[in-house]
């Protein structure tokens, strides 16, 4: 049997690839992917837990972070449609408006 | 015995609350209910609370022993708890009986007197107020009655003392004659102010109560009273003299009984009600309620009785010598109180009471008539003044017996009821006051010696004032021309006054004595009714030597004043036919023995010198003059000197309002850097927020 530590570096270095894509990357829908790599290793780390607990609340939480992410990514995709209709471009750093 | 339940108990909260609610009607919608309904509704209230007290009654006949209502929580702090609860024994109902009969019938009075009262004096809306005073007036004597701690007692005893307050200031800005003048709201002020003394005495009483006995409750207290009086008599002592200060204020003793006379100043009915049958009777009351802390010492017992002795043969010197009507009844009510108070010291306590009720009935009865008759004076001076064509001239003072006279002619009914009230007063067999009056005297006779003597004479002349008085308004030629005029009043008030003479007739019913060995079927009945609170008491009993003299003296002092006054009556501006054989001591007795100069002498005139100190020179001198203007204004104009100037002001306290806001703005400089707009830069500073955070969890 594998042991829970394994599963849990694989979820840290998704973490890690996840969080780089979203600092260094410029392209929104890059960005996006990465944002859903960290959550998916969020989602292994739970289950994991659940296993070694041998409980069930670690695999509900994923189903609730999997809805949660299904909701954003419905969300966000429509952000991005716009904000391209409006600036013919998905570079991030040319949405520095908020600035001031 | 049958049980508490199924009979009327818990109705009692009913006679403080339905004044109340009588009080409350006619405050909203008074204003447009026109006098006869707010007559109605507070006769009502009043006559309410009188039924109920009927029920009240029934129930101890059937029931005699107390009991306790609880009704509200009203104050618990440590050990102290305080409950609004009514007490219901046979005490407490005679005196609810008391206060809402004689009560009712002068509510209905009033309603004739004051639709009269408020034309004469020119203000119609007043009405209205009259009848709430007099519910609220109610709603309190209640409350004093009913309570069942010192504590609830003191509230109503307040109050009554505001109802007194308001009523005697009634026509506030006008003197009794209607002339615009501070004399009646000063007659309120003094009422007020005498009475403050005596209830700082009654509210120490309390305290040294709760310190002794650890509680207000009646009896709680006086279960203890025993082991106190034998651990630590002086407790008893204190509680009792102080208690007695209280007494002196409310039921107007020595040397408190200087308002009462003034108090005069405000409607008939309120000085019947108020200044007569009930608030005054207050004192006595708490003497009677408190009779297990009186009885255990004798001395105290003795003091208290040579005080009411002394008050009742000092008050009824003064009455012998007074020309208005209403004057010689408040001195003659100082008077009788001081019979009670006597009686009440004495340990004599059923006596008390009955004289109590009695006095009620025949005092309020002499009241209402004599404001029958002022106000009958006041319309023969209305006929006059209209048919002359002029208005108010001069002043007329329609209170004052030297204007009066004849009027028996035309005033006939309120002449026998008159009639019939004065010799109740002047304890003529077999009226009220006869039996009542000659309890009292024989407890006397039986244990103060000196007293009984006082009271004696002091009863004496009790029958000569009332009997000068008669003489003097009714019989001879009318002495002035509105004397001649004088209408008599309407059913309204001469009903209720038939309903005061009955009782003043019969009222000795309460309480028959035995006669020459005979007891008679119903004889004893206050007695044996007040035994089930107060003790089996010695029943009453006639002593032919004490009813026989004290009848006598009656009689004798009647005679005297048909010689004096009645033979040959007064002629019109002539002087009083005893101011030259008496001399000074009549010129004393007119003058009230000056004892309200002496007053103004010992207490007022030093207390105004202090107020003058502390205002001209405390306050003002050393308090406005010095510290405000020269300490705190003058030091600040000082420390104001000597900042302004170049170094202290412009490079210090400028310069730092500089340097702070140049300050601001650097920062701001600096920190704008950070606040880039690249999404990437934000969601970096997250990051290392959130491991900064972790990190610190993780290793600390």
């Amino acid at each position: 049997m594998v042991p829970v530590s394994y599963y849990l570096v694989v979820s840290a270095i998704m973490f890690s690839i996840g969080a780089m894509g979203v600092l260094i990357r410029r392209n929104a829908l890059v960005v996006f992917m990465s944002v859903e790599l960290m959550l998916n290793a969020g989602n292994l780390a739970f289950v994991a837990f659940a296993r070694m607990h041998n409980t069930f609340s670690g695999q509900l939480f994923v189903f609730f972070v999997m809805t949660v992410a299904a909701a954003e990514v419905a969300v966000g995709l429509a952000l991005i449609v716009t904000i391209f209709r409006t600036k013919n471009s998905i570079n991030l750093d040319q949405m520095n408006s908020l600035k001031g | 015995m049958e049980t508490a339940s199924g009979l009327f108990f818990s109705l009692v909260p009913l006679i403080v609350f339905l004044p109340v609610l009588g009080l409350l009607i006619n405050m909203a919608f008074g204003g447009r209910m026109g006098e006869k309904a707010i007559g109605a509704v507070a006769s009502l209230a009043a006559g309410g609370a009188f039924v109920v007290s009927l029920l009240l009654a029934y129930s101890l006949s059937v029931h005699p022993e107390t009991v306790i209502v609880p009704f509200a929580e009203w104050i618990h702090i440590g050990t102290l708890q305080l409950d609004w609860a009514f007490r219901v024994d046979t005490l407490s109902v005679v005196m609810m009986l008391v206060v809402s009969g004689v009560g009712t019938l002068i509510h209905i009075y009033a309603v004739g007197y004051m639709h009269e009262d408020v034309r004469f004096k020119g203000d119609e809306k007043r009405f209205r107020r009259f009848f709430v005073f007099l519910n609220l007036f109610i709603a309190m004597m209640m409350i004093l009655v009913s309570g069942d701690s010192y504590m609830m007692l003191f509230v109503g005893w307040e109050g009554v003392g505001l109802c007194s307050f308001l009523l005697i200031g009634f026509w506030y800005e006008m003197d009794t004659l209607g002339r615009p003048s501070f004399a009646n709201s000063n007659a309120a002020k003094k009422a007020f102010i005498t009475n403050r003394v005596g209830d700082f005495g009654f509210i120490l009483a309390a305290f040294i109560i709760f310190w002794a006995f650890g509680s207000f409750q009646f009896d709680e207290v006086f279960a203890k009273v025993p082991e106190i009086a034998h651990a630590a008599p002086w407790v008893i002592v204190a509680v009792t003299l102080l208690m007695v200060v209280g007494v002196a204020g409310k039921s107007a003793q020595i040397p408190l009984f200087v308002w009462l006379p003034d108090a005069m100043a405000g409607p008939t009915p309120v000085s019947a009600l108020i200044h007569a049958a009930t608030m005054v009777t207050a004192g006595v009351y708490l003497i009677v309620r408190s009779a297990p802390l009186f009885s255990v010492n004798h001395s105290v017992q003795f003091f208290v009785s040579m005080l009411g002795a002394a008050t009742a043969l000092f008050a009824a010197t003064i009455a012998a010598g007074q020309y208005d009507i209403k004057k010689v009844l408040a001195y003659s009510t100082i008077s009788q109180l001081g019979f009670m108070v006597a009686a009440a010291g004495m340990g004599a306590y059923v006596a008390a009471i009955f004289h109590l009720a009695t006095h009620a009935f025949f005092k309020a009865l002499l009241f209402l008539d004599a404001g029958s008759i002022i106000l009958g004076m006041e319309r023969g001076h209305h006929h006059l003044a209209h048919g002359h064509g002029d208005s108010h001239g001069e002043v007329f003072d329609p209170g004052d017996m030297r204007n009066m006279g004849g009027l028996r002619e035309k005033m006939k009914v309120s002449y026998w009821l008159y009639l019939i009230g004065a010799l109740a007063l002047a304890g003529i067999f077999p009226l009220a006051g006869f039996w009542s009056k000659d309890e009292i005297l024989l407890d006397a006779y039986k244990h103060y010696p000196t007293v009984y003597w006082m009271l004696t004479v002091a009863a004496f002349l009790t029958a000569f004032y009332m009997g000068r008085q008669i003489w003097m308004v009714f019989f001879g030629k009318p002495r002035t021309e509105v004397a001649a005029h004088a209408e008599e009043s309407p059913r309204i008030m001469t009903v209720p006054l038939m309903v005061l003479a009955t009782l003043s007739v019969l009222g000795g019913l309460l309480n028959m004595a035995t006669i020459l060995g005979f007891t008679l079927p119903g004889s004893h009945l206050l007695t044996e009714w007040l035994g089930h609170t107060l003790g089996e008491a010695e029943a009453g009993e006639l002593n032919l030597i004490v009813a026989g003299l004290s009848t006598l003296f009656a009689l004798l002092a009647i005679y005297f004043s048909w010689l004096i006054y009645g033979k040959k009556p007064l002629a019109t501006g002539q002087l009083d036919p005893l101011k030259k054989p008496l001399g000074p001591v009549f010129f004393g007795m007119e003058h009230k023995w000056f004892i309200d100069e002496a007053y103004q002498f010992l207490f007022i005139n030093p207390y105004r010198a202090i107020s003058r100190f502390l205002a001209d020179k405390v306050d003002w001198a050393f308090w406005h003059d010095w510290f405000h203007d020269t300490v705190i204004a003058g030091g600040y104009n000082w420390i104001s000197q000597v900042l302004l100037n170049e170094y202290a002001d412009q490079r210090g306290i400028d310069a730092f309002a500089n340097a702070l806001g140049s300050g601001t703005k650097r920062l701001s400089a600096m920190m704008r850097v950070w606040q880039n707009g690249f999404v990437r830069t934000y969601a970096l500073t997250l990051l290392v927020g959130v491991i900064a955070i972790l990190g610190y969890l993780l290793l600390k």
